[in-house]
Formats: structure tokens, C-alpha cells, sequence
């Protein structure tokens, strides 16, 4: 029975689910709800990422910007425009894919630091043109955003829901909501990841010589990953926008760009529970450092060195195989 | 019977070096067929000049009657041309299974829907593609290692699954680059009869080979080539009686 469990692909999903969940029964301070919200959003927006960095082996110093063009998009579509929530996120997904199909196509025949720069510059122009549209999006001052709804019903973190006979405050709605969504965020990359199309995907990663002569149109499933890994961005930066409510143009710029990408490295790429501890990480390590604040970005550079020193692969597959290799078993899941 | 691959007045120029010069052969349906030279005479460029990774300077190209000057590796895929690489290109984040399973891409219908939610029908093609890959993977002796990791794989046992991966494309004709380099003696042997296997199988196979043993015993017909020119086209006999052949090898 355990070793079946061991033998599924998606273990570790059933893991993450009983973490997502039961971590709110430990919690009670609001400000954690937010920070917890917070980093669920930000984890589903790099297992996206992982999808094009990770499997694919292609790199994207820019994807701020289209988590950024999601969260703008949904902000003015509900706020100015009045449009419904989710149809706001729905039309900012398609709109974010279709450019990055149309940006990616070109730049995707690209390699290595050539690649690395032309995303850094898709990244910057996004920025640029949210900070400068500022009749829009309020440029440098931010915006305000609606709160989600649907149907009439409206999700804020300041209101009280009652479910299943239990009366569940707003935050801890949204945390729910976030939780949620990055499941499902991980099941479908999964899935993808299972799939011929991953195959492909990674046999790019592995050997693109190999992919073109069995006949995989690389550059075709280059712009699909690059696709697929921005509307992951687009959606969870429209679900950002409504849960915090309030947004300025650094969530698109290219610190939070490189944060993302950060988070894949570190916690460990081609694995969804290894970015997901990832974002985890870089989220909280700023919280655990303010006492030490001229010393922050020093500290948070020293982590960053030592892990590429000594976990090359990142913390989670590294533990992983500490932990196998001290029970002297070669199966266990593999993400 | 029918030419496979014909080449005419076929040029490619690196710089001011002239790699192939007005190379003119063809290959019929079912052979095999062996491209053989001094190192450096060409015969590597040849190859990828035919698969697709070169684009040739002059000349004409055809495969199955079409001509497929220009035309990228993935589309020739598509035309049932596949091939292995001196310098093997295996995936070496995948198992060896994966690796097998890749080959049958274009074999597989699938879309963005039926793989993000694992519909059945996509399930469906990915049995029938797991097993196609098993079984060509004891075809060519890799069946103890269906689920290694291709990087754990001994060198001698990646060239075979090289060729495993080659066929599970089902191609008409396979590209076989130095196949036995690096291999001893009795995995050469082994090769041998692997590759009579998959000719027998209606496969068309073109081999570059140093192994002269091997080459000889093996082919249909031999093209020698040295300095990017044809030196001499025949069947082996034919190839060991002739002179200028002979002086190309021994130094006349």
C-alpha cells in the first residue's frame, strides 16, 4: 500500500494538499493569513515558470512582466471598466498569451545569455509601459483594485463567510481560494509534464539535436511552454491583483522577474515541490531578517551563493536524495 | 526498384573549404548502403548535409522523389527519415524508456487538452507507445534497462538505444553515423546483426563506418569518398579491388 503510494505521480500533491490545509488550523494572526496567501499566489506563478525553465530548459528574466500585465489588466478591466472578475482574468490570460506567443516566437530561436537578454528586455518594456500609462494604471502611485467577486458574491479578506456551518473570515477565504488554485496549478503541470507534449519538452532541455530528428518542431514547443508559463503568470497576477487590492508596477518589474527565476533555481528545478519551497523560502527569508536590516540584502546574497555552491540542484531534490540515500531506497516519488 | 535518396552535383563551402564537391549518388529502397573515407573526407558533413542540419551550397537533394534541400531535421522526421550521431545525442534527464518513447512523437496525437487533463484517449496512445518502446527496446538488447536512467547507461548500451530511438520514428530509411566507434569486438558483432535485422525489416539503411570489417561484411554497396569527392561507387568487391581505393587507404 505505502509503496503504491510511493509509486504515484502525484504524491506529492496529496502531501502539499494536507500542508496547504492544515497550516491554517496552527495559525490565528491575520498578518500570517497574508503573508501565507501571499506566497500560495507567488508558488503557482513559478510552477509555471519551472515549466519553461525547469523542463524545458529555456530561460525567462522577464516573466514579472506578464504576471504584471495579468494583475494590470484585471485592475483596470474591474475597476475602471467595471467588466466581471473573472471575465477580466480570463480575457488578461488570453490577451498575456497571444503576446507572448507573437514576443516569444522571435526570441525563443535565441540561446543562453542572447535569450537571457531578450526576455530581460520584454520584462523591462512591460514595466515601462505600466509605469508610464500612468492615466491608466496610476503609473508609479499604484491603483487600486475591486475585490474579487462572482455572481454578485464578493470575495474580500475583510469580510465573513459562512461554510459548512463554520463562520470563516475573509483572510482565511482567500488563503483557502489561493490554496486551491496552486493545486490545481500543480496537477495540470503535472500532467503536462506526464504527457508526450512534456516529453518533448524535456528532450529539448536534454538534447534539442535529438528533439528536431525524431521530429519534434522545437521552436513550436518552445513558444508553447513560453505561452503556457505567462498565462500561469497572467492568471495568478489578476488573483494577486484582487487579493491585495492594491498594486504599483515593481509586482512587473525586473527585481520581482528576478525573484521568480530565483525561486526555481533555488528550491529546485524540474520539481513543482522544489519551486513551491522555493517560493516559500525567498518569501519568508525577509521576514526572519528584518531584525538584521542594513544586513539583508548581504545575508540574502550569502544564501543564495552557498546554495549554488553546494546544492547545485537546489534544496529540495538534494534533500530528497539525502533522505533516500539514508533509507537505502532507490524508488520514492519523483518530484 | 526504387531510389530512396538521390543526390546530384551536391556543394557545401565552409568558408573558402570546399567539404563535399559535385557529389553525385543514389540509394535504392532496401539497401544498405555505406559511406566510407579517409577522416575529414567529408563524410560526416555528407550526413548532415542529407538530414536536414546543413544546408548545401549547390545541388539537388531528393528523398522519395522530393526534393528536401533545405528543409529542418523535424520535417524530414516527418518524411521517415531518422538517424544516430557519432557524437550521441540521448537525453540524459530521461530514462531510457523516455528516450525510446521520444522517438515515437510524431506517432502520438495529442493536443494541449488531452494532456492537461489526461483524457483517455490520450492515455490510450500513451500505452500503445509504451509498449512499441519496450519491445524495440529488446529488440536492440536494451531490455534490462527499461526504467535506468539514460545517464546510469553504459556507452555501448546508448548506441543501441540510440538506434531504438531511430526506429520507434518507424522511418524508411535510417542515417547511421560511426555506430560501432568505441564499441570491442563482440558489441561490434552484436551491431552487425542488428543492423541486418532492421534492413531485413524493409528499412533502408545508410551507414558512415570506420570498421572496415564491419563495412565490408555488411553492405550492399560502398561510396568512398576523400577530400569531399567521389572516389569510387560499387558493391564491397568491387570496392576492395579498386585502385584508387586502395591507394587512398595505404597512402600511393
Amino acid at each position: 500500500m505505502f509503496d503504491r503510494f510511493l509509486e504515484w505521480r502525484m504524491n506529492y500533491v496529496l502531501v502539499l494538499a494536507v500542508i496547504v490545509f492544515v497550516i491554517p488550523l496552527l495559525m490565528e494572526n491575520p498578518f500570517y493569513f497574508d503573508l501565507a496567501t501571499q506566497i500560495l499566489i507567488i508558488a503557482a506563478t513559478v510552477v509555471g515558470l519551472n515549466l519553461l525553465v525547469g523542463y524545458a530548459g529555456q530561460i525567462s528574466l522577464g516573466h514579472a512582466g506578464f504576471y504584471g500585465m495579468g494583475a494590470y489588466f484585471s485592475a483596470v478591466a474591474t475597476t475602471t471598466w467595471s467588466w466581471p472578475p473573472l471575465l477580466a482574468m480570463l480575457v488578461a490570460a488570453a490577451v498575456v498569451g497571444l503576446i507572448a506567443w507573437i514576443v516569444g516566437r522571435p526570441i525563443l530561436k535565441l540561446k543562453g545569455h542572447y535569450l537571457s537578454m531578450a526576455t530581460l528586455a520584454v520584462g523591462f518594456i512591460i514595466a515601462i509601459i505600466i509605469n508610464n500609462e500612468s492615466e491608466l494604471t496610476g503609473g508609479p502611485d499604484g491603483m487600486v483594485v475591486a475585490p474579487f467577486s462572482l455572481f454578485g458574491w464578493e470575495l474580500s479578506t475583510f469580510g465573513l463567510y459562512s461554510m459548512f456551518g463554520l463562520e470563516i473570515p475573509g483572510h482565511i477565504a482567500w488563503y483557502l481560494v489561493a490554496g486551491v488554485l496552486l493545486l490545481v496549478a500543480v496537477v495540470i503541470a503535472q500532467n503536462l509534464i506526464d504527457s508526450p507534449l512534456g516529453r518533448a519538452l524535456r528532450s529539448i532541455h536534454g538534447s534539442e539535436i535529438a528533439a528536431r530528428t525524431v521530429g519534434v518542431d522545437t521552436a513550436r514547443y518552445k513558444s508553447m511552454v513560453f505561452v503556457i508559463s505567462a498565462v500561469y503568470a497572467s492568471i495568478m497576477g489578476s488573483v494577486f491583483a484582487h487579493f491585495t487590492g492594491f498594486i504599483t508596477p515593481a509586482i512587473a518589474g525586473f527585481d520581482y522577474s528576478i525573484v521568480l527565476i530565483t525561486m526555481v533555481v533555488l528550491g529546485g528545478m524540474a520539481s513543482p515541490m522544489g519551486v513551491i519551497l522555493g517560493a516559500v523560502v525567498l518569501k519568508l527569508l525577509p521576514q526572519f531578517l528584518a531584525g538584521f536590516q542594513e544586513y539583508e540584502t548581504a545575508i540574502f546574497g550569502f544564501i543564495l551563493m552557498a546554495t549554488m555552491i553546494f546544492m547545485p540542484k537546489g534544496f529540495y531534490p538534494t534533500a530528497m536524495n539525502a533522505i533516500r540515500n539514508k533509507l537505502g531506497k532507490s524508488s520514492g516519488g519523483k518530484a | 526498384m526504387t531510389v530512396m535518396i538521390d543526390v546530384k552535383g551536391l556543394d557545401k563551402e565552409f568558408g573558402g573549404v570546399h567539404a563535399i564537391e559535385g557529389l553525385e549518388f543514389s540509394v535504392e529502397q532496401g539497401q544498405i548502403y555505406s559511406v566510407i573515407g579517409p577522416n575529414g573526407a567529408g563524410k560526416t558533413t555528407l550526413f548532415n548535409l542529407i538530414t536536414g542540419f546543413y544546408t548545401p551550397t549547390r545541388g539537388e537533394i531528393t528523398l522519395n522523389g522530393e526534393s528536401v534541400v533545405g528543409m529542418d531535421p523535424n520535417r524530414l522526421a516527418e518524411r521517415g527519415m531518422c538517424r544516430t550521431f557519432q557524437q550521441m545525442q540521448i537525453c540524459m534527464n530521461m530514462t531510457a524508456l523516455e528516450n525510446v518513447m521520444l522517438g515515437r512523437h510524431l506517432k502520438i496525437r495529442s493536443n494541449l487538452l488531452t494532456s492537461m487533463f489526461r483524457l483517455p484517449s490520450l492515455l490510450r496512445e500513451e500505452k500503445a507507445c509504451r509498449e512499441r518502446s519496450k519491445e524495440l527496446m529488446e529488440f536492440v538488447g536494451c531490455g534490462e534497462y527499461l526504467n535506468t536512467e539514460a545517464s546510469a547507461m553504459s556507452y555501448g548500451a546508448l548506441k543501441r538505444l540510440e538506434i531504438a530511438r531511430a526506429l520507434a520514428a518507424d522511418p524508411k530509411i535510417l542515417l547511421l553515423d560511426e555506430p560501432a566507434a568505441g564499441l570491442n569486438g563482440t558489441e561490434t558483432a552484436e551491431l552487425e546483426e542488428l543492423i541486418r535485422k532492421v534492413a531485413e525489416q524493409g528499412v533502408t539503411v545508410m551507414l558512415v563506418e570506420h570498421d572496415m570489417k564491419l563495412v565490408m561484411g555488411i553492405s550492399d554497396r560502398l561510396l568512398v569518398i576523400n577530400y569531399g569527392r567521389k572516389l569510387a561507387e560499387g558493391t564491397p568487391e568491387e570496392i576492395r579491388n579498386n585502385p584508387d581505393v586502395i591507394a587512398a587507404y595505404l597512402g600511393g
